[in-house]
């Protein structure tokens, strides 16, 4: 276990490891012979005709094989010897990572604001728009839906299935109000946020009584209302072709095209897509901070430490004289808003929608970007927005893979295949996400100084005991 | 026997507070009963409990205490009788049948309040009627920091300085003041418990016994009148029940709180408690001071399971 191999230990190891393989070889080849081993085809005459594919099980058998000879003689020792290292330095690693987070927050942030600047310059005007868009943007978008949602889950603790629903009612209130009664995107922002809230509270009121599991399916169901309304109320939202052409946000009253009196022309530069974008850019990264800025606000005054400690105990919180309804209630109202806020983004920025782009995957994917960020840590939720969906933007990226597999092969197609990977991960080495560590809200003893002091619990403490379901 | 001398403490009391109230304890228990389905949990229950007193109820495993407390406490609604609790100018007693015909809540003459607790939502039975509560298997906040646990208790001041969360976020002066009068309450209390030094530790850390006295002190921070404690010496040794015993004393002699407790371990209880109620099978069957109580035969059997006709004879004789 401790892995002080001596040379007879480690051969041993070996043969170990060699017998682990040749059984896991023998299940895989158990396995894949029925489904890999043998297909069966049509030929000319519509006959069944069986065929074998012999080296293609031997390749598949010895993948495997391989992998899990690697895994025994290479990966778990190296976990193990991890796990007594941990159990032995614990509080010097917290220090270090207190550190490295100090340093990492003002550096992204950094970044995050001279992104489109160095995008601009190492590819141009032209090819800077894909890189803003594509990765900036709509990272960003997924970063603030992240941090919305975490309000919901990792605050309050209230598994919520059906963001997306919020998320909709923002793209449509903004897409519905601005192409009928052509207000601006500044004056609607506030009112999709603010309708969001009002769905939020009023889905609320009955189902915030079901806790855990009830509370997730319920809203699960509620999110796939509100896609078959918009599916199917066709004078309004017109239905599964949506809403086209809506009007475009404006450089406060300056619109971005090609005219004499549009953004490029009025400041004297040449006319070019990438202005917009550019703009597009700082406005999401303008409303992912609100976000987060009232997150961190929020989380020192007493409703933040309510939703807080509703996640931990709610029945003791109403031992304490805590109204649990309202407290639930403006958590819910509270990220369903920001929900509505990236929502009449996303539909200004698009230009149209439909109710393709609310369907539960993306409900699905906020609550991963959730779960593997850590519940509750703002920085883990970025984080993983970033390798969630700037990795499906990336796989879009791999060229090369088509010349390895082949022209017909689209990795994006893969992109559900790692995520699950992702999370199997996730779950066996961080089950609590990637930063599990809970910042308190306030000290006593040592203002701000004792930021990871006391950090042995993420690994102290039995995780899955402390997840309380019903 | 027993009872006539608590019915004249009881007397005595009142003359003293007021003239035209008849008693004045500061919670009065009639008629409770409670069923789950054909279960009667408890049966016509009535007592009171003394204002400034330590009050216990005791009863073998099952005799309904825990859900008396559910009931006073709100987290369960009684099938039927009347909880009525008072705090301020005891006169307000005798509004007792006109709110009880009225159907509301409360009831106040001048500073003084009386609510009825069956009719309130659990967390307005903290909030309005200051009943504060602690629970038999300990419900901290365990993911939280000691200091954030007591801040919590104090969430309805802090959350009415803090204008709803508005002014709070314009971070006004109002807030900033409400909230170091909240840290100075919990430096009190963490004082009090010696948890200072701990209080930026997780609350799910600390040692067994200090997550007993943190939970109390989390109930004080909610300033009640009355604290309800349910077994708060299971699982305390020796000498941390002794402390136990010193601390409520403590709370009970310098805050104007009353103390209402379940405890299994008798010699916390004789040690501690000014009043005893024993409890079986959902009825009351003794109701005094701890002598009287020892004394019982009907308690002596109910604890070591003596047969009806032994106790009718004990009684004769």
């Amino acid at each position: 276990m401790t892995h002080e191999a001596s040379a007879p230990a480690s051969r041993v190891d070996i043969v170990r490891a060699l017998r682990e393989t040749a059984i896991t070889a023998l299940v895989a080849f158990g396995l894949l012979l029925p489904l890999i081993g043998f297909n069966t085809v049509q030929n000319i005459h519509n006959e069944l005709v069986l065929e074998t594919r012999w080296p293609l099980l031997a390749a598949m058998v010895a993948i495997i094989a391989a992998g899990r000879f690697l895994h025994a003689i290479i990966l778990a020792p190296w976990l193990a010897r991890q796990a007594v290292r941990k159990r032995r330095g614990e509080g010097e690693r917290a220090g270090t990572r207190g550190r490295i987070m100090r340093f990492v927050v003002p550096f992204t942030l950094g970044f995050a604001v001279l992104y489109p600047v160095i995008a601009l310059s190492l590819a141009g005007t032209q090819g800077a728009v894909k890189w803003i868009d594509n990765f900036g943007v709509q990272i960003l978008i997924y970063v603030m839906l992240g941090w919305g949602l975490n309000i919901v889950v990792g605050l309050a603790g209230l598994l919520d299935l059906g963001y997306v629903a919020f998320y909709a009612v923002g793209a449509y209130s903004y897409a519905l109000l601005a192409s009928s009664f052509g207000l601006s995107f500044w004056i609607l922002l506030p009112i999709a946020g603010c309708l969001a809230a009002f769905w939020g509270i009023l889905l609320g009121f009955p189902v915030l009584r079901l806790r855990g599991d009830y509370l997730a399916i319920v809203t699960l169901a509620f999110g796939e209302i509100i896609r078959l309304v918009l599916i199917n109320w066709v004078p309004v939202t017109n239905g599964y072709a949506g809403i086209s052409s809506i009007p475009r946000p404006t450089f406060f009253g300056i619109p971005f095209n090609a005219s004499d009196e549009g953004f490029a022309a009025r400041f004297g530069l040449e006319f070019s897509p990438v202005y917009r974008t550019v703009f597009l850019y700082y406005l999401i990264l303008g409303l992912a901070l609100l976000t987060a800025a009232m997150t961190v606000r929020l989380r020192q005054l007493p409703i933040g430490r309510a939703w807080e400690a509703l996640r931990e105990d709610e029945i003791a919180c109403r031992s304490l004289g805590i109204n649990t309804t309202n407290t639930k209630l403006t958590a819910f109202a509270m990220g369903a808003m920001f929900a509505g806020f990236a929502g009449s983004f996303f539909a200004a920025r698009q230009g149209f929608i439909s109710p393709e782009s609310f369907t539960f995957m993306e409900s699905a994917v906020i609550v991963a970007i959730v779960v593997l960020g850590g519940m509750g840590s703002l920085i883990g939720v970025a984080i993983a927005a970033v390798i969630m969906i700037g990795g499906t933007e990336i796989m879009r990226e791999l060229d090369f893979l088509k010349l390895v597999f082949g022209s017909d092969f689209d990795p994006t197609q893969y992109r559900m295949l790692l995520f699950g990977f992702a999370m199997v991960l996730i779950m066996v080495w961080r089950p609590r996400g990637l930063i599990a560590t809970r910042e308190p809200s306030t000290f006593l003893n040592a203002p701000r100084l004792s930021l990871l002091r006391s950090r042995k619990t993420e690994d102290a403490q039995p995780s899955l005991a402390r997840e309380r379901h019903g | 026997m027993s009872l006539a001398s608590h019915d004249a403490a009881m007397m005595g009391a009142s003359a003293n507070a007021s003239a035209s109230a008849s008693f004045a304890p500061i919670l009065h228990v009639e008629h409770l009963s409670m069923r789950f389905g054909g279960l009667v949990a408890i049966n016509d229950l009535s007592f009171a409990a003394q204002r400034g007193d330590i009050t216990a109820l005791i009863g073998p495993n099952g005799a309904g205490k825990t859900t008396v407390f559910n009931c006073i406490t709100g987290f369960y609604k009684p099938s039927g009788g009347r909880i009525a609790l008072q705090f301020g100018d005891p006169g307000v007693w005798d509004e007792l049948d006109a709110l009880t015909e009225r159907g509301t809540r409360s009831a106040s003459r001048g500073d003084g309040v009386l609510f009825l607790l069956e009719r309130m939502p659990d967390y307005l039975v903290t909030q309005r009627a200051r009943v504060a509560r602690t629970f038999q298997n300990i419900r901290l906040f365990q993911g939280m920091t000691v200091l954030e646990n007591l801040l919590v208790a104090q969430h309805n001041p802090l959350m009415w300085a803090s204008g709803y969360t508005v002014l709070g976020a314009l971070g006004l002066r109002v807030y900033a003041r409400a909230e170091r009068a909240a840290m100075d309450k919990a430096r009190y209390w963490l004082d009090r418990i010696a948890l200072t030094e701990r209080a930026d530790d997780l609350a799910g850390e600390l040692p067994y016994g200090a997550q007993r006295r943190l939970e109390i002190a989390r109930a004080m921070c909610t300033d009640p009148v009355l604290l309800c404690l349910d077994e708060p010496a299971a699982g305390l040794n020796p000498s941390e029940s002794a402390e136990l015993g010193r601390y409520l004393h403590a709370i009970r002699d310098e805050h104007a709180t009353s103390i209402l407790l379940i405890e299994h371990d008798m010699t916390v209880v004789m040690e501690i408690s000014d009043h005893i109620i024993v409890l079986d099978h959902g009825q009351k069957i003794a109701d005094g001071t701890s002598d009287d109580i020892r004394n019982d035969p009907k308690v002596v059997a109910a604890y070591l399971g003596v047969e009806e006709e032994e106790v009718a004879e004990g009684d004769v004789q």
